[in-house]
């Protein structure tokens, strides 16, 4: 079932909250398989990417290089795996592949790979770069006269990164109204709490006073990321900068909060833990 | 060389040391401190640690303000950004004016493993070594990596000490007397030169021992210092042997390969072959695949001597 062809609101929630559980779930197996990898990131992010992938983008699997398409820019790289669950569910490559992630030979490196990876529209992982390449992929596509929309998720640690700003005040000086960020606000960062290391507040404001629309949301609530970017579409003149208040590790409890779960696998009796817990749920689209 | 110690794991140990010793030390991280092992100095001394957040630019920026107040800086983060993407503020900022900050990023090199080529330099002492007065210095193991940082902080001027993640065999024990600028010996031999640098000089020492097995004598140097060379030893070296295998976990090009061939191109020139990452990026993998896979065993040393012996 094509999420496009679901009239009714309440069904599509309901069916792009299954979606997300089934990316916490293919998350999970992924980095616990590999032994390694960023599973708290990619959590807190489920949602967003779900609702992008699964109803608000326009795409296409079987022709990857259509020029029309919109673009996803994960500009937080080390949320790979989260991209990947996205991609494999929407049939860019084979489900398997995903139990190779940073092995040797697979495809699927730690970071975000556009030569490797089928879908991948730019190579990230070094934070904040991701979102100025987004800048750029919406100019060229306005250049192009297409009305192809660019959707970029950056977090509120990389938000720390100078060229966040910089490209902030590049794409409103040139008006990107086909720009939509994304801030996965989850307060963490590797060394612990964003507010306690270099904080980022008052981000909304800061934001605005850069030339973009904000519209601040929780960014777990499926119902609230759909309007918001509903309302995204609507804005003319300037970019859009969705603060989606999230939960780093959500969807697992013991992962939930814990600034460890940003780069660490879980193991053994973790894995089977996190899993059931994610299938209590709900069913798994 | 049972023990085995990742480098990085000397930086906490030495900033505590030093903490303790120089009052005018102050530690900048870029979020990474329990990766870099920073961790450790911001729990001795809260005080004189700065968590800069993902900022790696405005960390090296900050630290060359800080010199200026007397201060001796430590600078964390990963080699890819500290040398990367802070390379500009690293050069005009910190360099240009000779300021004493200490640049010991940590996961460099391939065998970072699985987060794969965006987070493997292999670049970096190029990068380091191309900026004029920069001290460049590559530890071969856990205790040559502390009595570096350590000594570091008596080096006039910006230091690059390019540090590891994975862990690996310890070479030298804590009787270990580091002098900058100095190459050491650990074989002598006379049939073939192994001049190797950081995780390679375990890797140059066995390849030797290959080769002993086969009738080759070769001479292990390791040179931990790249910059300033020690041109004498290596000179010396090669008019021993008169041929040259240079052993590093680095791009064949700017790195010690490329130093060894200047020198020697001018000074007493002798067939060199490079063993390193042949113009490639990394991928993601385990540590000891990649190794295996972009030639950086003992056995690529040793083929690469008997190579040149042949001739
Ligand atoms: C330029 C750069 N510096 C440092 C890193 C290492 N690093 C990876 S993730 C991360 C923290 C990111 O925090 P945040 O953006 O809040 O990510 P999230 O909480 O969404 O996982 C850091 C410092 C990096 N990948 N790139
Ligand atoms: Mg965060």
């Amino acid at each position: 079932m094509a999420a496009r062809a679901i009239t009714d609101k309440q069904t599509l929630i309901e069916y792009l909250e299954a979606k997300a559980r089934r990316l916490r779930w293919d998350i999970i197996k992924m980095v616990g398989l590999a032994r390694s990898g960023h599973p708290g990131g990619s959590l807190s992010a489920a949602d967003i990417v779900t609702t992008l992938f699964f109803h608000e983008m326009r795409h296409n699997p079987d022709d990857k290089d259509w020029p029309d398409r919109d673009r996803f820019v994960l500009s937080k790289g080390h949320a790979a795996p989260v991209l990947y669950a996205a991609l494999a569910e929407s049939g860019y490559f084979p489900k398997e592949d995903l139990w190779t992630l940073r092995k040797m030979d697979s495809h699927l490196q730690g970071h975000p790979d556009m030569r490797k990876t089928p879908g991948v529209e730019i190579s990230t992982g070094s934070l904040g770069m991701g979102f100025s390449t987004a800048v750029g992929m919406a100019l060229g596509l306005r250049l192009d006269g297409r009305d192809s929309r660019v959707y970029t998720l950056i977090g509120d640690g990389e938000s720390q990164e100078g060229i966040i700003w910089e490209a902030a005040m590049f794409a409103a000086q040139h008006k990107l109204d086909n720009l939509v960020g994304i801030l996965d606000y989850n307060d963490m960062q590797i060394d612990g709490l964003v507010s306690e290391i270099v904080d980022i507040q008052p981000v909304a404001d800061k934001w605005s006073a850069f030339g973009w629309r904000v519209i601040e949301i929780d960014g777990h609530k499926v119902e609230q990321i759909l309007d918001a970017l509903d309302e995204a579409r609507s804005v003319k003149g300037k970019p859009i900068m969705i603060v989606a208040n999230t939960i780093k590790g959500k969807g697992v409890s013991f992962m939930e909060r814990v600034v460890d779960f940003h780069g660490k696998a879980p193991t053994g009796e973790e894995i089977d833990k996190a899993l059931a817990e994610i299938e209590e749920l709900g069913p798994l689209g | 060389m049972s023990e085995k110690r990742a480098t990085r794991e000397a930086y906490g140990e030495a900033l505590v040391e030093l903490g303790h010793e120089y009052p005018n030390i102050v530690v900048l991280e870029a979020d990474l401190a329990k990766s870099t092992t920073t961790v450790k100095f911001k729990k001795e001394f809260p005080e004189r640690f700065f968590d800069c957040g993902v900022a790696e630019q405005n960390m090296m920026a900050i630290a060359a303000g800080l010199a200026t107040t007397s201060k001796i800086c430590y600078t964390g983060s990963f080699a890819m950004f500290a040398t990367g993407r802070a390379f500009e503020q690293v050069r005009n900022t910190i360099s240009y004016p000779k300021l004493n900050v200490n640049i010991c990023p940590t996961h460099a090199g391939i065998t970072v493993g699985a987060d794969g080529a965006s987070h493997q330099t292999v670049e970096d002492i190029a990068l380091m070594r191309v900026i004029p007065g920069m001290t460049v210095i590559v530890p071969a193991d856990f205790y040559e990596a502390k009595k570096a940082i350590k000594a570091a902080a008596e080096i006039d001027g910006p230091v690059f000490i390019r540090l590891g993640r994975a862990a690996v065999s310890t070479i030298f024990d804590d009787s270990y007397n580091f002098v900058p600028g100095r190459a050491i010996r650990l074989r002598e031999g006379q049939n073939v030169s192994i001049l190797a640098t950081g995780i390679m000089v375990e890797a140059g020492l066995k390849s030797s021992e290959e080769l002993a097995r086969q009738g080759i004598k070769a001479e292990v140097i390791n040179v931990s210092t790249i910059k300033p060379l020690d041109e004498k030893t290596i000179i010396a070296s090669a008019e021993k042997t008169g041929k040259v295998v240079v052993a590093e976990e680095h791009s064949v090009i700017g790195g010690l390969g490329s130093a060894v061939a200047e020198l020697l191109c001018e000074k007493h020139p002798v067939p060199i072959i490079k063993v390193g990452i042949k113009d490639q990026f990394g991928r993601s993998g385990e540590p000891a695949e990649l190794l295996k896979y972009y030639g950086l065993t003992s056995e690529d040393i040793s083929q690469a001597a008997r190579k040149l012996t042949a001739l």
